[in-house]
C-alpha cells in the first residue's frame, strides 16, 4: 500500500467516525424522553403559552431532520449552544476546561508510559526472577483497582503533604513571579497525575513484557548475540525498539479509557477540567454542556487515534509493503 | 502358515484426539493462574449466594454509630449510616455480580452474534457489521456510558443495558476471526456439500467450536462490566436505593470518609473489586491462552481487550 493511499484511507475513516459521533450526539439527546423545554418550563405556573413560545424559540417545533441540519451548520461555525447553568457559550467554557485538562492528562500519560516501559523491560529481561514477579503482580493489581479508589487512597495518604483539591492556591495572586505560579500548579498536579499514572501504567507493563519476550526470540536477536554484542545493547537497541511498536497502537486504544479515568480523577481532585464540567452538567441537568463535552472528548480521541495510525505507519515500514 | 495379524491401530500421533470434553478442567489443571483466578471467582459467587444467611447484621439498618472503627463486633467497622461494613460488602457484592454477569450476558449475545454473522457470511454483512464495531471501538466508552446513563435515568436495569451494549466489540472481533478460519475447515465444507443450511452449520458446527473462546472472552468482560459499574456509580448514575461495591465507594467519598481518614469505609471495598477483577483476568487469560496462543499478542490493551486490525494487514491476521 502506498503512503498516500494509507493516509487518505485512515483519514477518511477518521472523518466518517467524527460524523457518526456528531450524529449520535444529536439523536442521543433527542430520542430520550423530555427536551430542553420540559426542563426549562418546570417553573411553577408555567403556562402552555410559555411552553409554546419556548418550543418555537428553540426551534423544537421543526421536524427532526431540519433540526439536525441546523445543528450541523451551527457546529461548523463553532457554536455548541448556550449552557443552561450560566448562560455562557458552551464552546468557550469547554475550551477553557480543555486548557486545564490537557496538561494534567499529558503528564499522567507520559509518566505511565515511561514507568510502564521500564518495568516491562525489567520484567522481560529478568523473566521468572523475583523482580519480574513483583513488577508483574503490581501491574495486574494497579490495573484492577478502580481509578476512583486509587485517587481516594492517595488523598488519604498525602492529605496534609500535597494540595488535594483544585488547580491553584487561591491565596497566591498578585505580583508573584511566573515561576511561582507554575510551581503552584505543578504541586496541585502531582496527585491527579499520579492517579492517572497508577491506573494506566499496568497494562503498558504487561504489554511491553509480552511483546519484548516475543522479540527476544527473534532471529536477529540471536544474530546480535552471535556477533558478541553486549546484552545491554541487544536488549535496548535491537529488541526494545521493535517491541515498542505495539505500544503506539495501545496508547491510542487506551485514550478512550484514559479520558474516562480523567473524568473520575477530576471529580475526585476538583480539577477544573472538562471531566469536572461534565460531572457538574450531569448534576445540574445542563444538557448543552454535557453534549458539548461528549463531542469534544470523542473527537479528540478519534483525531489522536488517526495520528497514532500515522505514527505507526511511519515507524513500521513493513505495513507499507 | 499363518498370516501375521496386521496391527490396525493408528500410529502414535495420528490417533484422533477425543472431543474436548472437560476442556476447562484441563486448563485449570495445567495452569496455576487459572486455579487462582477460578477460586477467586467461585469464592465471590458463593459468597454472593449465601450472603443473606451468613451476613452478621442487616445491610440496610443502623446497627452501630456512624463511621465506627473496626472492632470485635463489627469486623470491618461501619459506614456513614451506621451500617455494618462487612454485611454491606456482602450485599453489595451480590448486586455488583448480578450487574457484571447480566451486562456480560447481553454483550456476549450481541458480540457473539455479530462475530459469527460477520465471520460466516463475509462480504457486505461483514463490512457493515465491522464498520459499526470500528466506530464503537473508537468512541470513548465510559464517557458514552455516562451520557446515556444520565439521559436515560439512574436505574439498575439501565446500567446493565448500557454496559452490555457498549462492551461487545472485542468479543465480536475475536469471534469473527475464529469463525473466519473455522468456516474454511473441511468438515464445514462437507456439511455444506451434503446440503446443510446456514442455520444448521452455525448451530451444529461453528457455535460448539467458538464456545470456549466466547466464554473466555465473557469472563474478561465481567471484569470490565464491574469496573464500569463502580465508575458510573461513583458519578451518581446508579440507582440510589441499591447497594453495590460502586455505591459504597461513592458514599464514602461524598460523606467525608476521605478527609477524615476513615479508611475502613474505602479499603475493603476496593480490595474486593480488585480481587474479583484480577480473578476474572487470570482465568479468562489462561483459557484464551490455551485456546489460541496467537491471540495473546493481539490483546494489546488489557483494560479494554480491544483488538484492532493493524493498518494494512488483513483483518483475519489480527
Amino acid at each position: 500500500m502506498h503512503r498516500a493511499d494509507f493516509v487518505v484511507k485512515r483519514g477518511f475513516f477518521a472523518l466518517v467516525t467524527v460524523f457518526v459521533a456528531i450524529t449520535i450526539n444529536f439523536f442521543l439527546f433527542r430520542v430520550l424522553p423530555g427536551n430542553a423545554v420540559t426542563d426549562l418550563a418546570r417553573v411553577p405556573q408555567s403556562s402552555p403559552q410559555l411552553r409554546h413560545a419556548l418550543t418555537v424559540e428553540f426551534g423544537l417545533d421543526k421536524p427532526k431532520w431540519e433540526q439536525y441540519l441546523i445543528y450541523l451548520k451551527q457546529l461548523l461555525h463553532g457554536n455548541m449552544g448556550i449552557s443552561f447553568a450560566n448562560q455562557q457559550p458552551v464552546s468557550h467554557l469547554l475550551l477553557t476546561d480543555l486548557k486545564n485538562t490537557i496538561p494534567m492528562v499529558t503528564v499522567g500519560t507520559v509518566a505511565a508510559v515511561v514507568i510502564g516501559v521500564f518495568t516491562g523491560v525489567l520484567s522481560a529481561w529478568r523473566r521468572g526472577s523475583p523482580p519480574d514477579h513483583i513488577s508483574t503482580n503490581l501491574a495486574i493489581f494497579a490495573y484492577a483497582f478502580p481509578t476512583q479508589w486509587l485517587g481516594m487512597m492517595l488523598l488519604i495518604l498525602f492529605a496534609g503533604v500535597l494540595p488535594s483539591a483544585g488547580m491553584t492556591n487561591p491565596f497566591l495572586f498578585g505580583p508573584e513571579p511566573f515561576w511561582q505560579h507554575l510551581g503552584d500548579v505543578g504541586q496541585h498536579m502531582i496527585l491527579p497525575a499520579a492517579t492517572l499514572m497508577l491506573t494506566a501504567y499496568g497494562s503498558y507493563t504487561l504489554v511491553v513484557r509480552s511483546s519484548l519476550l516475543e522479540t527476544l526470540g527473534e532471529d536477529y536477536v540471536l544474530t546480535a548475540r552471535a556477533k558478541g554484542l553486549p546484552v545491554r545493547r541487544i536488549v535496548w537497541r535491537h529488541a526494545v525498539r521493535n517491541a515498542l511498536l505495539p505500544m503506539v497502537t495501545l496508547i491510542a486504544l487506551d485514550l478512550g479509557y484514559i479520558v474516562g479515568g480523567a473524568v473520575l480523577i477530576e471529580v475526585i481532585f476538583s480539577w477544573p477540567g472538562i471531566g469536572q464540567s461534565m460531572f457538574t452538567a450531569i448534576t445540574q441537568r445542563d444538557y448543552p454542556m454535557l453534549q458539548g463535552g461528549f463531542l469534544i472528548l470523542t473527537v479528540t480521541v478519534i483525531v489522536l487515534n488517526f495520528l497514532s495510525d500515522l505514527v505507526y505507519f511511519r515507524l513500521d515500514p513493513r505495513i507499507s509493503q | 502358515m499363518t498370516v501375521p495379524v496386521q496391527d490396525l491401530s493408528l500410529a502414535e500421533g495420528l490417533v484422533p484426539s477425543p472431543r474436548r470434553r472437560g476442556f476447562f478442567l484441563g486448563v485449570v489443571r495445567e495452569r496455576k493462574a487459572a486455579v487462582v483466578g477460578l477460586s477467586i471467582i467461585v469464592f465471590f459467587v458463593l459468597l454472593a449466594i449465601v450472603a443473606p444467611y451468613i451476613s452478621p447484621y442487616s445491610a440496610s439498618a443502623q446497627t452501630c454509630s456512624v463511621y465506627a472503627p473496626p472492632s470485635i463486633h463489627h469486623l470491618l467497622g461501619c459506614d456513614d449510616g451506621g451500617i455494618d461494613m462487612l454485611s454491606e460488602l456482602m450485599q453489595g457484592g451480590r448486586i455488583s455480580l448480578i450487574i457484571g454477569f447480566a451486562a456480560t450476558l447481553i454483550s456476549m449475545i450481541i458480540g457473539g452474534g455479530v462475530g459469527i454473522l460477520s465471520g460466516y457470511f463475509g462480504r457486505w454483512v461483514d463490512v457493515s457489521l465491522m464498520r459499526v464495531t470500528d466506530y464503537l471501538l473508537v468512541i470513548p466508552d465510559f464517557v458514552f456510558a455516562m451520557v446515556i446513563a444520565d439521559l436515560w435515568g439512574a436505574s439498575l436495569l439501565h446500567v446493565i443495558i448500557v454496559i452490555g451494549i457498549l462492551e461487545w466489540t472485542t468479543t465480536a472481533r475475536v469471534i469473527r476471526a475464529q469463525v473466519m478460519s473455522l468456516k474454511e475447515r473441511v468438515y464445514v465444507k462437507r456439511a455444506k456439500a451434503i446440503g446443510s443450511g446456514h442455520a444448521r452449520i452455525i448451530w451444529k458446527h461453528i457455535l460448539p467450536q467458538v464456545g470456549p473462546l466466547l466464554i473466555a472472552n465473557t469472563v474478561l468482560t465481567v471484569a470490565i462490566a464491574i469496573y464500569l459499574e463502580t465508575a458510573l456509580a461513583f458519578l451518581g448514575l446508579e440507582d440510589p436505593t441499591v447497594t453495590t461495591w460502586g455505591t459504597i465507594l461513592e458514599h464514602a467519598f461524598d460523606r467525608t470518609a476521605v478527609s477524615s481518614g476513615y479508611w475502613w469505609a474505602i479499603v475493603p471495598d476496593g480490595i474486593c473489586i480488585a480481587l474479583l477483577i484480577v480473578g476474572c483476568f487470570l482465568f479468562g487469560q489462561a483459557v484464551e491462552d490455551a485456546l489460541n496462543p496467537r491471540l495473546k499478542v493481539a490483546h494489546l490493551s488489557l483494560r479494554r481487550w480491544k483488538i484492532r486490525t493493524l493498518a494494512g494487514r488483513e483483518a483475519d491476521a489480527i
